[in-house]
């Protein structure tokens, strides 16, 4: 009842946007795999992408960090922004650039390393912080943000692939906010976790939106209408309908929505 | 609207939707013969009406359970959802539907006499004319997912609300003429009144329509047109 009553004030208080994309287009080589995508994506709010596979919504999401870029074949037109400022900007550093668009994967993916040294990687080699007070400082912060610290902290030097799957994935999450980032990618962040674990990342989601500004590809309607604000689908690398996500799950204005989100696609 | 890539998810809405029909026929045909039932006093057809109404009941049961367990294992969305909540309402409305066409049935019985009753009857008759017409066009506008004919129902809601006006007035000044009418034109009043609720039973059901064709609730006002609550009628001397 509460996550309603969230969705539809989120829904009627207008949010500045955080990512403006206008026209976006992505070849892979010969394939157009993105076609003139246009989306506002509104900050400290939960952005979902959802689609059935292959409709172009990872493809979108990667060219928000630039992660396309390390795809040969990969070609991008159109303009991406962030807080106004365009990120294909030649002059970029893209290292930057992905230090404040953080990203967290389908599967779990910690460095076969210490729980300690998953979390203060990212600033280390970014020198937000250097002494040891400021890293210890740093992961516990971003651990307690993750919601992992209270399972982890008399075991921080134990290794990060040791823990379970959910915990694996808190432990990335840990480690995506360690950088102080404004923006989380999540590419289907709960897909190899079991029904517990995800709802645990989906209460994470939750509580990180105040201070972030998240987008989420899912392919679970239900999570998207769980967890997000706005709802963008995707078909066949077209953004077909985008909006408030209790108006895109309770009475979408396209038929190519209402027959994916109620399962009558073929 | 094109099929489920799970087939048996369409089976179940077939299904839902096919007991919403039943019940409406059912609705239809208990008000249709507890009216009859009072205008020949017909004690007999009022024992059948109150006899079938708990067809209706288990019927409503089951849309319920048949509703609730497809929102269980289905997690409806969209169009599926609304035309559950639909199912959900509308089986609650023709229930109501069946309790009121029961309690005119209780009443025959009770009356039980042919004092003076034809002409203090007809009012209550025509009114109820009007209700059924309105039950009938609302379901047909829900099988046919028809907007513009369930409001077409709402906005006739204040016909029956004025008439039932008119006929409680009515209803009073017979008793003053005569003490003797007072036990008949009471139950007259409380069937009459079970008739307004019908057609507010109709009303719902068009909102509920409207809901499931846009997807918006209707927040105007409805139409009313029932006075009755300030009608007071002097003796005269």
């Amino acid at each position: 009842m509460d996550i309603m009553a969230d969705n539809v004030t989120s829904a009627t208080i207008e949010r500045k946007p955080k990512v403006v994309a206008r026209d976006v287009n992505v070849y892979y080589g010969e394939k157009h795999a993105l076609k003139g995508v246009s989306i506002d994506i509104p900050e400290k709010s939960v952005t979902a992408f959802i689609g059935p596979s292959g409709c172009g919504k990872s493809t979108f999401l990667r060219c928000i960090n630039r992660m396309n870029d390390t795809i040969s074949t990969a070609r991008i037109e159109g303009k991406i922004e962030i807080d106004g400022k365009d990120i294909y900007d030649p002059a970029l550093d893209v290292v930057q650039l992905r230090a404040r668009v953080g990203m967290v994967f389908q599967k779990p993916n910690p460095f076969p390393k210490s729980i300690y040294e998953n979390v203060v990687y990212g600033p280390r080699i970014h020198g937000i912080a250097r002494s040891k007070s400021d890293l210890d400082e740093i992961v516990v912060s971003s651990l307690q943000k993750a919601g992992l610290y209270e399972e982890v902290k008399d075991r921080l030097d134990d290794s990060g692939t040791s823990l379970s799957g959910g915990q694996q994935q808190r432990l990335c999450i840990a480690r995506a906010i360690a950088v102080g980032p404004e923006v989380i990618l999540m590419d289907e962040p709960c897909s190899a976790l079991d029904p517990i674990a995800t709802a645990r990342i989906e209460e994470l989601i939750d509580e990180l939106r105040s201070n972030f500004t998240i987008i989420i590809v899912t392919h679970s309607m239900q999570q998207a209408a769980r967890v997000s604000q706005k709802t963008a689908f995707f078909h066949l690398g077209v953004l077909v309908e985008e909006g408030p996500t209790d108006q895109i799950f309770t009475k979408p204005r396209d038929k190519r929505t209402q027959d994916y989100i109620t399962g009558r696609f073929g | 609207m094109a099929e489920h890539t799970v087939r048996s998810y369409d089976q179940e809405l077939k299904m839902l939707a096919g007991k919403i029909a039943e019940m409406g026929g059912l609705a239809e045909g208990l008000v249709a013969d507890s009216v009859t039932a009072l205008v020949r006093m017909d004690t007999a057809l009022a024992q059948k009406v109150i006899l079938t109404d708990v067809r209706l009941d288990r019927l409503q049961r089951e849309v319920e359970e048949k509703a609730i367990l497809i929102i269980a294992k289905r997690q409806p969305m969209a169009m599926d959802l609304r035309e559950i909540v639909a199912a959900l309402r509308i089986s609650n409305d023709l229930e109501r539907v069946g309790d009121m066409a029961k309690n005119i049935g209780k009443r025959v019985i009770a009356i039980n006499t042919n004092f003076g009753a034809k002409k203090l009857v007809i009012g209550v008759e025509h009114l109820a004319d009007i209700a059924l017409e309105q039950l009938k066009d609302v379901l047909d506008a829900f099988t046919a997912r028809d907007d513009e004919r369930a409001l077409q129902v709402r906005k006739r809601d204040d016909e029956i609300d004025a008439l039932y006006t008119s006929l409680f007035r009515e209803l009073l000044t017979y008793m003053m003429e005569d003490p003797r009418n007072i036990t008949i034109c009471t139950h007259l009043l409380f069937c009459a009144k079970n008739i307004e609720r019908i057609g507010d039973h109709a009303t719902n059901i068009a909102e509920t329509v409207h809901y499931v064709v846009t997807g918006e609730q209707l927040i105007e006002d409805r139409p009313k047109g029932d006075t009755s609550h300030l009608v007071s009628v002097e003796p005269a001397d």
